[in-house]
């Protein structure tokens, strides 16, 4: 059982992430149908992966709804919500759905006008909760938060129109201040991320982090 | 001989009568370093007529007799080799010599032997005036089976792989290696603890990349982590997904580490669950699990957008202990004002090292700092050397 | 003056709702002029002649459609207008439906018919690995495009083997997209390619712009107003600009507030720095 549990999923990782990592310099065609190959079963594995998620997501709600846990009734409108939008899929405007899509169905009505305005809806409470956050937290209490005050004041001013209309300066600084040092302070911490996301592919790759497999040795 | 020198000096200031096309030299044709057998190329010395009037015109053949076909017409002035520095290279003759690329399958998409060899006519012309040069080159396409542009990349890919493996060996002799306190990971005792006497669940929110991101990998390993430590404390631990894959893997993971705590009884499969699959409903089913179920600690670990906010600001409002940890630079600044503590850029790929103390994993981290030492030695080095002109240094680590 | 400190986050909820509301109803127009890495996008397409192809990736969904469709729009009619043949495609599939809406819409102001200057792939799982397949022949990558026909046969196609043949890409992303085409896409295949994002990850594109890797960004809503001054064709972009402006100045005022709240209550002698 270890041995299928542990030993070849390892294998696998080392074989394939070092071909991989060669195959990054290799221009010759069996490299990149090798490429091709991997990328292929990446998407299918994918695809097959969905069922496993839609899967979790109704057992989840069948279950609150079984056992009528508090907000079981919300559940209800994961199922409602899907069954319905399934069966519009499916109908795809009266011609079934091993037809071309249709236009202008109600599957695309309930997209437009349910899933765009929903989605954007929750986009637009980003902009309270960054006003009361900011309320809460900009505060000049030493030298450093002072200068973080300033910037953000100035960048804020700067990426909106009426940053030009108080002085021309305002973008200009504004723009300094992302281009400049905000740009140093990000490539500091890239690079920082970057020795370790590579150092952390090849204790994957030589096997010497294994938690993502489950457990410990 | 002084007049000589000079008069060849001053030859190609001398304009060309209307009339005189100087047709080019050292035609030749090969295969095309680097690349996967696409395509043929074909140079020349720049001719002394190169004008925007004049243009080069190039005919190729399956067969040294024949039939003849243009395949490609550019005006004199333009192809450079220092065009395609990723296959020639900075050396400066390149700006003097001509470049064409041929693939030979757009021309002859019928020939089934991808190895063929094909034939080249090379002419100079203007107008209706058309001057071939005399010599037929041939070339066939081959595959490359190394790219010598990204020499640079491999050499830093080897050298890097060696030292971290070099100091994970190295740290299985020496355990004792010293590592800075990370407050972020001290606290998560304290939170669980604080979870376990308050009777409410902790709440692990993963961020919005798949398997296949370094971060959720990270993630991954510190979800393992915690949930070895929920086991033993007997508390309960819920995993929000919003990547089906990473859903599986967090199970088997959150399985695995109950079942090491000898606490096999106590995993709950449906307390790791896919909740959504796109960004705001995720928002919105995690902002909900918040509200109603009030975890005492909530930790968001992962690649996370502009979901961030929104979910540590609810979180911040129900009262829970939380902490964060993300590579997104742009959602730390969000993270920071409303979590408890931060695990900023690769603190978070060191948090599986740090809360298992395990000497092996701890090696790397000690190459990631030798790494981060030979670039800033790069970059000052770097930046003095172009600041005085010299500029050799970004063409060695140019990446292609 | 400390217990406005702590004010009930609902006060401040209500006041910004407030603002946009007021700055919606009430017209005036601020100038918008086009900053550099906008001018820049628009010149790219503006060099492009007619008949060159030009791929848009729609890579968002209508949570981020406010900021990116804009975007979007606005380059539609610039592309439909100089007759470029525009390729349509999304890496998210919450995209189809605006990509769809998107292209269709403009292209029937310019009277672009289907197939022959403009067509749409629709969506495809797999991120990087679909880019990589695109690169090395886009006809695999997509078999059918959005409608069920087969990609040899577009007329719009004709040309394009793969990204190699792309005369200007430009990704609209509300995610890490934009990475993915840079990597496994314009620096594989070498093509050029410029970015459209939200505001809020603006900031993690601007190295990308530095290092040329991408030739041109608009970022937010703002990215999307220059554009659509660029093109003339304000619209809803451009309107934007209103209650952008005001909640940013409303923004600003609350934390001068708040500072003056603070410090004339006395607390910066009592509170200590937050914990990291």
């Amino acid at each position: 059982m270890s041995f299928l549990r542990r030993t070849v999923p390892l294998a696998i990782a080392f074989t394939v992430g070092v071909l991989m990592a060669f195959q990054y310099f290799v221009p010759h065609p069996h490299s990149k149908a090798f490429l091709e190959l991997m990328t292929r079963w990446d998407r299918i594995i994918a695809g097959f992966a969905v069922f496993i998620g839609i899967y979790s997501l109704f057992h989840l709600h069948w279950t609150r709804i079984r056992r009528k846990a508090a907000g079981w009734g919300y559940s209800i409108f994961v199922f409602l919500g899907a069954g319905i939008t399934i069966a519009f899929g499916l109908y795809n405007g009266g011609e079934a759905f091993w037809h071309d899509k249709k236009e202008d169905t109600m599957f695309d009505w309930l997209f437009l006008y349910v899933q765009v305005p929903a989605g954007a809806t929750i986009f637009s409470i980003l902009a309270f909760f960054m006003a009361s956050a900011a309320y809460r937290t900009f505060r000049a209490r030493t030298v450093e938060s002072t200068v973080l005050l300033i910037a953000a004041i100035i960048v804020m001013l700067g990426r909106v129109p009426v940053g030009a209309l108080i002085s021309p300066y305002i973008p200009v600084v504004a723009d300094w201040i992302m281009g400049v040092p905000n740009l140093a302070a990000k490539r500091g911490i890239l690079l920082g991320v970057s020795l370790g996301a590579i150092a952390t592919s090849i204790k994957i790759i030589f096997g010497v982090e294994r938690q993502y497999l489950g457990g410990g040795d | 001989m002084i007049t000589v020198v000079a008069g060849l000096m001053l030859l190609p200031l001398i304009p060309l009568q209307a009339g005189e096309l100087i047709p080019p030299k050292s035609f030749k044709a090969y295969d095309t370093p680097n690349d996967g057998g696409e395509s043929i190329s074909l140079v020349w010395r720049a001719s002394p007529s190169d004008s925007p009037e004049v243009d080069y015109v190039l005919h190729m053949a399956n067969s040294p007799e024949g039939p003849w076909q243009e395949v490609m017409r550019v005006r004199s002035n333009t192809y450079y080799k220092n065009s395609a520095l990723e296959r020639f290279g900075f050396r400066k003759r390149n700006k003097d010599t001509h470049l064409l690329q041929i693939d030979p399958r757009r021309h002859f998409s019928s020939d089934k032997n991808r190895k063929a060899l094909y034939y080249f006519k090379l002419a100079i012309a203007r107008g209706e005036e058309f001057i071939p040069v005399e010599k037929v080159v041939s070339g066939r396409a081959r595959g490359n089976w190394f790219n010598t542009a990204k020499l640079n990349n491999f050499i830093i890919m080897i050298a890097f792989s060696g030292v971290v493996l070099f100091f994970i060996i190295h740290a299985r002799r020496n355990p004792k290696l010293f590592l800075r306190k990370i407050s972020g990971l001290d606290a998560v005792d304290e939170a669980l603890g604080r979870a376990t006497e308050m009777g409410r669940p902790v709440l692990f929110v993963h961020g919005l990349t798949g398997m296949g991101s370094i971060s959720t990998m990270a993630s991954v390993n510190i979800l393992s982590r915690i949930a070895n430590r929920i086991a033993e404390y007997d508390a309960e631990l819920k995993v929000v997904n919003n990547d089906p894959i990473v859903l599986s893997v967090s199970q088997e993971v959150v399985k695995e580490a109950y079942l090491e705590a000898g606490r096999p009884d106590a995993y709950n499969q449906d307390n790791v669950v896919m909740v959504a699959s796109e960004q705001f409903p995720y928002v919105a089913a995690v902002g909900g699990i918040m509200t109603r179920e009030r975890p005492a600690a909530n930790f968001f670990m992962g690649y996370f957008y502009a979901e961030s906010l929104i979910l540590a600001e609810t979180g911040a409002s129900t009262g829970a202990i939380q902490i964060a940890g993300t590579d997104s630079y742009t959602q730390l600044p969000f993270f920071i004002t409303t979590c408890d503590y931060t695990l900023m850029g690769e603190e978070l790929y060191a948090a599986s090292a740090y809360l298992s103390r395990e000497p092996m994993l701890l090696g790397s981290l000690r190459a990631q700092d030798l790494g981060k030492a030979a670039i800033i030695v790069i970059l000052f080095f770097g930046t003095a050397l172009s600041s005085f002109g010299i500029g050799f240094i970004s063409q060695v680590f140019r990446a292609f | 003056m400390g217990r406005f400190l702590n004010i009930d986050r609902r006060i401040i909820f209500a006041a910004v709702a407030l603002a946009v509301i007021g700055s919606l109803l009430v017209d005036f127009s601020l100038p918008v002029p086009a900053t550099a890495p906008v001018q820049q996008i628009f010149d790219k397409i503006e060099s492009l002649p007619p008949g060159a192809h030009f791929l848009l990736s729609f890579d968002y969904d209508p949570s981020s459609k406010e900021e990116l469709q804009p975007m979007a729009l606005a380059l539609l009619h610039h592309c439909f207008q100089r007759g470029v043949k525009v390729i349509g495609m999304t890496h998210n599939p919450g995209g189809t439906g605006l990509a769809e809406q998107a292209l269709n819409s403009i292209a029937s102001i310019y009277q672009r018919k289907y197939k022959e200057d403009y067509v749409f792939l629709g969506y495809k799982p797999g991120g990087a690995s679909l880019v990589i397949n695109m690169g090395e022949d886009i006809h695999t990558a997509f078999l059918k495009d959005f409608y069920g026909n087969d990609t040899t046969t577009l007329p719009a196609l004709q040309g394009v083997e793969s990204l190699r043949d792309i005369d200007y890409l430009v990704d609209l992303a509300a995610g890490v997209t934009i990475e993915t085409w840079i990597a496994f896409g314009r620096e594989k295949y070498q093509f050029e390619m410029g970015a459209g994002c939200t505001a809020v990850i603006g900031p993690e594109m601007y190295p990308f712009l530095d290092s040329r890797q991408i030739n041109g960004l608009m970022a937010g809503l703002k990215g999307a107003a220059e554009y659509e001054v660029l093109v003339e064709r304000k619209a809803q972009a451009f309107e934007g600009m209103r209650p952008q402006s005001v909640t940013h100045c409303l923004v600003i005022l609350l934390v001068l507030f708040g500072n003056v709240a603070f410090f004339v209550s006395g607390s910066f002698r009592t509170q200590r720095r937050p914990r990291r």
